[in-house]
């Protein structure tokens, strides 16, 4: 099997619209929840969010595609613009791939939910109509799931495997490991992948309302994000997109291009047990984790760091959290851990992206990010994990491991690691 | 209040997000504005809801420039 390295980054998320942006705001421990400005939330329980802040499109994105689009296939686009561009492969016009047979280059692209806001703005103008339709012909392909992958791949001349991934919020792990199979299998030189989700609409905020899913601390937004603590009431939706290329190390070497980390190994489970909730002795999250560090070549002492999938819910928390301490047994205590949702948010399909970008940020610049807003311990968690609370950590990190859980009890682990000759 | 022809034109600019001095009379939506077939379907349904009036399919088909949107337009608004 190939080796599969990492050689550029992008990212847009509620903390920062683009890689050092974000780096910035993991170290500062910034967070990004503010009240909804996408539609009037004023008779729903929740009335907050991570929106993503002062982000023009067209900066990375022709502007006739920005009209054309739904906000979460732009996302898709700026990221894989930027590390595309990181990863030295845009050609000079900026509009294809240079330096890899496009035969040879791919993208596997996830949402979760895909184009809701596009799908929930067609309906409203039919319900306001006098039943004639009159449905946009550009809401199909604005709504549908796949169509992050779709634009990437045109947009760049991608000819080798698109498609997308959907695992509620755990598609963007699913994502990484299509991909990284593509490339260890011989099967593509050079992958795009990662996710996008832009769901800040009526529709969501209330259906997960009605689950109970979400944060409710109105008077509070920017502390309500509060993985691990005694009085976290719920996870805060967050949008955005991360973007990681992926390339064969014989590759990447071959035309001198910055291997940021590797890809160690990577696993999928499930909990076969229930729609949303995690099982609660956390066995599917632990045959991932383990299951990862088997692919990978790599022993539980060896983990520097778990960014865990940490959503804030009172049983997700600590259902995972059991898993790890099953998964890392006595070596858990010299692990640090934490959840980067604090400041971003949950971007549900896109989190395992921004996710394995912290992981990346975090092996490249050796530090921790925080588990911001913590409070009040919470007597079910053990007190001697280092959840890394408050503030950033400096710490050598050499393998990290990321975490992801999505409805319907899909479980993705991956592991990043130092790249070494 | 603007004429059926500057309506027109202005919704053009916007959907396709071309320049107002390449939309002349002459031109083709799919040959020289850059659009396909699904935004040629957007044009006809924004002229639609503008004017206020249904475009049969078999008469939207006939309608493939500016000019003919023009024509098509000021004929049916009119009557």
């Amino acid at each position: 099997m190939k080796r599969v390295v990492i050689t550029g980054i992008g990212a847009l998320t509620a903390i920062g619209n683009s890689v050092p942006e974000y780096l910035e705001g993991l170290r500062q421990g910034r967070s990004g929840a503010t009240p909804i400005t996408q539609f009037d939330a004023e008779k729903f329980k929740t009335q907050f969010a991570c929106e993503v802040k002062d982000w023009d499109p067209t900066t990375r994105v022709d502007k006739r595609e920005a009209r054309r689009q739904d906000r979460y296939t732009l996302m898709a686009l700026y990221t894989a613009d930027e590390a595309l561009e990181m990863a030295g492969l845009l050609g000079e016009d900026r509009q294809t791939i240079a330096s890899v047979d496009p035969d040879r280059a791919g993208c596997i692209w996830a949402s979760g939910i895909g184009g809701l806001q596009s799908l929930e703005e067609q309906i409203e103008i039919f319900d306001a109509g006098d039943g004639t339709p009159r449905y946009n012909p550009f809401m199909i392909p604005r709504m549908i799931a796949n169509m992050g992958a779709g634009h990437i791949s045109m947009r760049y001349n991608l000819r080798g495997p698109s498609y997308a991934t959907v695992s509620a919020c755990a598609s963007g792990g699913h994502a990484l490991a299509a991909a990284a199979d593509d490339i260890r299998l011989g099967r593509a030189d050079v992958m795009v992948t990662g996710g996008s989700e832009a769901v800040i609409s009526k529709v969501a905020i209330g259906g997960f309302n009605s689950m109970k899913a979400l944060s409710t601390r109105n008077d509070d937004p920017a502390s309500a994000s509060r993985p691990y603590d005694a009085d976290r009431d719920g996870f805060v939706l967050g949008e955005g997109a991360g973007a990681l290329v992926l390339e064969s190390l014989e590759h990447a070497q071959a035309r001198g291009a910055t291997i940021l980390a590797e890809i160690g190994g990577y696993a999928a489970s499930s909990d076969a047990y229930h729609i949303s909730a995690p099982h609660p002795e956390g066995t599917g999250a632990k045959m991932a984790m383990l299951n990862a560090m088997k692919d990978a070549g790599l022993s539980p002492e060896q983990v520097d760091y778990i960014n865990t999938h940490g959503t804030s819910t009172p049983l997700g928390d600590t259902a995972e959290l059991k898993a790890i301490q099953l998964a890392f047994g006595e070596s858990v205590y010299d692990l640090n851990i934490s959840s980067t949702k604090s400041m971003t948010g949950h971007l549900l399909g896109a989190a395992a992206a921004i996710e394995s970008i912290a992981c990346v940020l975090a092996i490249q610049h050796d530090f921790i990010p925080p588990t911001i807003n913590h409070f009040t311990d919470d007597p079910a968690i053990d007190p001697k994990l280092n959840l890394t609370f408050n503030e950033a950590v400096e710490r050598p990190v050499s393998v990290a491991l990321s975490n992801t859980f999505g409805f319907g009890g899909h479980n993705s682990a991956t592991i990043f690691k130092r790249f070494a000759e | 209040m603007a004429s059926i022809e500057e309506k027109v034109k202005q919704i053009i600019v916007d959907k396709l997000g071309v320049d107002e001095s390449e939309v002349t009379r002459d031109a083709s939506f799919q040959n020289d504005l850059g659009a396909d077939s699904l935004d040629t379907v957007e044009l006809i349904m924004e002229f639609e809801k503008e004017f206020d009036i249904s475009i049969p399919d078999e008469q939207a088909e006939n309608i493939q420039t500016v000019g003919q949107a023009v024509t098509y337009l000021e004929s049916s608004v009119e009557k």
